[in-house]
């Protein structure tokens, strides 16, 4: 089988895991689940948060890396450019949004590919680091009420009809497609995610490449920080919440995995949708954060262990058609 | 059947042998008897069913049909352990000791001796008593208690040897024990292996090394894609009929040097000093290959990763076409039109995950794809070119890595330098682990290159090629260059001579 036919046959099986939660989120919830609203809520408003975190944790993993800091560098970001973008001086917010993003992530780069740290220790690490300066900065202390310019950003409809925090999302996206799929830093991205030996000794600028997809990652934090402010009308630490684990289950449950150098951010999409919607599906059946929180990790469990059969199934099917092919010669 | 086998001295007698996996009949109607106190060799390419073969004597697979006798009756074998106190003992190509534990200790590992009347106390002193014996027996001066991560690369293969034998062992299955030997270290293997046949134990010896079957072997075996070829009398025949039997086809010639006239200085160095290697200076000129022989640890593979960048230059300099290069990496390397065929292709040469043609233009995106942005066109030309010009054996370019064989996997990565426009190639160990039809395409394909102006400098362990195909050779031993040998004089023996140095040089 070539490795066409299997990446297809690989998104083909993921965007069936969302049609199947979709379904049977209808099934069960008819009414709250099925409502032109609720899905487009779902798909516009909640999603693209997700999504523009989960797009970074697949570029880490598929640099056969992880990158856990993200939410917290969107914290400590949007958290130090609020005041500017509340007193309109929308520039410089968007310079020390932007100038935090980058420095935190080109910080997980320097640290991965330079000082030869896990990715999962290195960022980890960053993501305490970013946190805690956040809560120190913030000391109790919001800051809330934001001009109404600024939040037409996140809740204002460029093209009618479609949310401008989701536009963005999909500017993102095309960009970051584009990026991976069809251009030599992408292929060079892909190739030091299988081989980084092979990629470096191949002449690619195999550590510059590593950097880049965290400093890409700050950029998105930051990004999303931005974005988020002007959504909640306040800069507040604990908006944090699950953005970390439910990336990271978006992107493995959309097929980006661990091994490094598989998927596209087109399985992210699949796999933000797929998590977003348990998430709405349990919030309408009344389930706790608790047990939300459970599930989600579940997710992450059946993803890993649904790449690894559905590596077999294909395996187990190539040789069997190998076989027949064989024997026809 | 063309030999006479002696119905009473008959140990192990397979006949009808096939196992089945999916897709793929692995052995097909094998046979094979081994008689005590002689040395079997089994002979085949990678993928002619060896391996599996032996895995069935050993109880690692199940056969799907056929018959195996061994030590006089039928035996179904399902687990390790049971052919182990058969008296079946395997030695593998890969070593698997504990480093941090003494030789004694290896040798005994799962098979301790007890203090009497205590069981589970190790009885230590009995241990070491008993393999310094074991030792002895089998000609060896080593101390039992030494660390195991203390010795050679071929002392260590001794230990494997001495554990196979510290059980009651009545056939010995070797899988290519000599593959990173020396010739000296070899010759002591062998002397073990004339004192087991003194003593009446079966051997099957598995090789790819052609004057190994000379050497030792009483019969050989010849399997091909699964299927029993032949079993023949080593004294009654040459090793060309092997080859051929082994291949399916006769090779003409096994090396090839054509064209062969040295032009301008491509490569120099001047006392370059790095890890495992000092005051090394050597030259490559183009349309010349040069060989850096000497035995493994003697910093040949040490030069090669600093020349190219990947290990610091720590002393002196290079000059390539003329420019001197004093540090370097190998993304600059790539840039200074000088390509290196690493030692473990699988790792270092190729992404085995991605398609033929994506690991040839791996080396040369920026030239391929101007702009930065990818292309189809370019690179399907580029996959057809250098399937048809390498004749890589492939349906199309298009084909993972991964699935193609060891020799069409090196053609790869000789494609994917060939591409970056580069005239200076260091090839390490270009041939291992590939098939002699392959090795011979690889020798010719070289041959051609030279042709055509490239200047090549090879890395290669193995006497018979660095003879066959070079026009120079340097020769190492600890990190320094002991001699140069021209194509006049160049002979394995005056090679070794070199290699071992002192005596006799």
């Amino acid at each position: 089988m070539s490795l066409k036919a299997k990446n297809r046959i690989d998104l083909l099986s993921r965007f069936l895991i969302l049609l199947v939660v979709i379904i049977g989120l209808a099934i069960m919830q008819p009414g709250a689940f099925l409502s032109v609203s609720n899905l487009s809520q779902v798909v516009f408003q909640q999603t693209p948060f997700t999504l523009l975190m989960a797009f970074g944790m697949s570029l880490a993993i598929i640099s056969k890396g992880i990158d856990i800091s993200m939410a917290s560098n969107m914290v400590l970001s949007s958290y130090l450019s609020a005041s500017y973008f509340q007193a309109g001086n929308y520039l410089t917010g968007v310079a020390v949004s932007l100038g935090v993003g980058v420095l935190f992530g080109l910080l997980n780069g320097i640290l991965i590919s330079k000082i030869k740290i896990e990715p999962f220790v290195a960022t980890f690490s960053v993501d305490f680091v970013a946190l805690g300066l956040a809560y120190v900065v913030c000391d109790g202390k919001y800051v809330y009420g934001f001009p109404d310019g600024f939040r037409a950003l996140t809740n204002g409809a460029l093209i009618p009809g479609l949310p401008n925090i989701a536009l963005v999302t999909i500017l993102v996206f095309a960009l970051l497609y584009l990026l991976t799929k069809h251009t030599v830093y992408g292929r060079s991205l892909y190739s030091l995610g299988h081989n980084r030996t092979a990629a470096r000794l191949s002449g690619m600028r195999s550590d510059e490449i590593v950097i880049s997809v965290y400093v890409i990652n700050g950029l998105l934090a930051s990004l999303t920080g931005i974005l988020y402010l002007a959504r909640l009308n306040a800069a507040d630490p604990t908006i944090k919440g699950s953005l970390t684990i439910d990336s990271l289950a978006s992107a493995l449950i959309g097929g980006i995995a661990f091994g490094g150098g598989k998927g596209s951010v087109l399985n992210t999409v699949i796999g933000a949708l797929v998590i977003m919607f348990i998430r709405n599906g349990m919030n309408i059946m009344g389930v706790s954060t608790n047990w939300q929180q459970a599930v989600v990790g579940f997710v992450i469990l059946f993803s890993v262990f649904y790449e690894y059969a559905l590596n077999h199934i294909m395996v187990r099917f190539a040789d069997k058609r190998g076989g027949k092919s064989a024997q026809a010669a | 059947m063309s030999i006479s086998v002696n119905e009473e001295n008959v140990i192990l007698r397979l006949s009808g042998i096939t196992k089945r996996f999916p897709g793929t009949l692995a052995l097909d109607q094998v046979q094979l008897t081994c008689e005590k106190g002689k040395v079997h060799i089994l002979l085949g390419e990678n993928g002619a069913g060896k391996s599996t073969l032996v895995k069935i004597i050993c109880g690692v697979y199940k056969r799907d049909e056929g018959t195996m006798w061994y030590d006089g009756r039928e035996v179904h074998y399902t687990d390790v352990r049971q052919s182990m106190d058969a008296g079946i003992s395997i030695i593998h190509q890969e070593l698997n000791l504990l480093p941090e534990r003494t030789i004694a200790q290896n040798i005994y590992l799962g098979n301790e001796p007890m203090v009497k009347g205590m069981k589970g106390v190790v009885d230590y002193k009995k241990m070491i008593r008993d393999s310094k014996e074991l030792m002895e027996s089998l000609g060896l001066n080593m101390n039992p208690n030494t660390l195991v991560k203390k010795l050679s690369i071929a002392q260590m293969q001794m230990v494997e040897v001495v554990k196979a034998l510290s059980k009651e062992v009545k056939l010995v299955i070797m899988d290519e024990p000599t593959s990173s030997l020396t010739s000296r270290e070899i010759t002591k293997l062998f002397e073990i292996v004339e004192r087991l046949k003194a003593r009446g134990v079966a051997i099957i010896y598995i090789s790819h090394r052609m004057d190994e079957i000379k050497r030792i072997g009483d019969h050989v075996t010849v399997m091909r894609d699964g299927k029993y070829i032949d079993t023949v009398s080593v004294p009654e025949v040459d090793l060309d009929t092997l080859i051929s039997m082994m291949v399916g086809r006769r090779i003409e010639k096994m090396y090839e040097r054509n064209y062969r006239q040295p032009g301008e200085l491509v490569f120099e160095t001047n006392n370059l000093c790095g890890y495992r290697f000092r005051n090394v200076n050597i030259s490559v000129r183009s349309g010349e290959i040069v060989s850096l022989s000497g035995l493994i640890g003697a910093g040949r593979t040490e030069i090669a990763k600093a020349v190219f960048g990947d290990e610091p230059i720590e002393g002196g300099s290079y000059k390539l076409y003329g420019k001197e290069i004093r540090r370097t990496t190998p993304r600059k390397s790539v840039r200074n039109s000088m390509g290196l065929l690493p030692e473990d292709r699988k790792i270092e040469g190729l992404v085995l995950q991605m398609s033929i043609k994506e690991n040839l233009t791996s080396a040369s995106l920026g030239q391929v794809f101007k702009g930065g942005i990818l292309r189809s066109a370019p690179e399907d030309a580029i996959g057809q070119k250098y399937v048809e010009k390498l004749k890589i054996a492939t349906p199309n370019a298009e084909k993972l890595v991964g699935e193609l064989s060891g020799g069409n996997q090196q053609k790869v990565v000789i494609g994917k330098w060939l591409e970056t426009g580069c005239k200076f190639l260091i090839i390490d160990e270009p041939t291992r682990g590939i098939d002699i039809g392959a090795k011979s395409e690889i020798y010719h394909l070289l041959d051609q290159l030279v042709g055509e102006g490239y200047g090549i400098l090879m890395i290669s362990s193995e006497l018979s090629e660095v003879v066959g195909i070079s026009d120079r050779v340097y020769v190492m031993k600890d990190g320094e260059i002991t001699g140069e040998v021209t194509r006049e004089n160049l002979t394995q023996e005056a090679i070794m001579r070199c290699a071992v140095g002192g005596e006799g040089a």
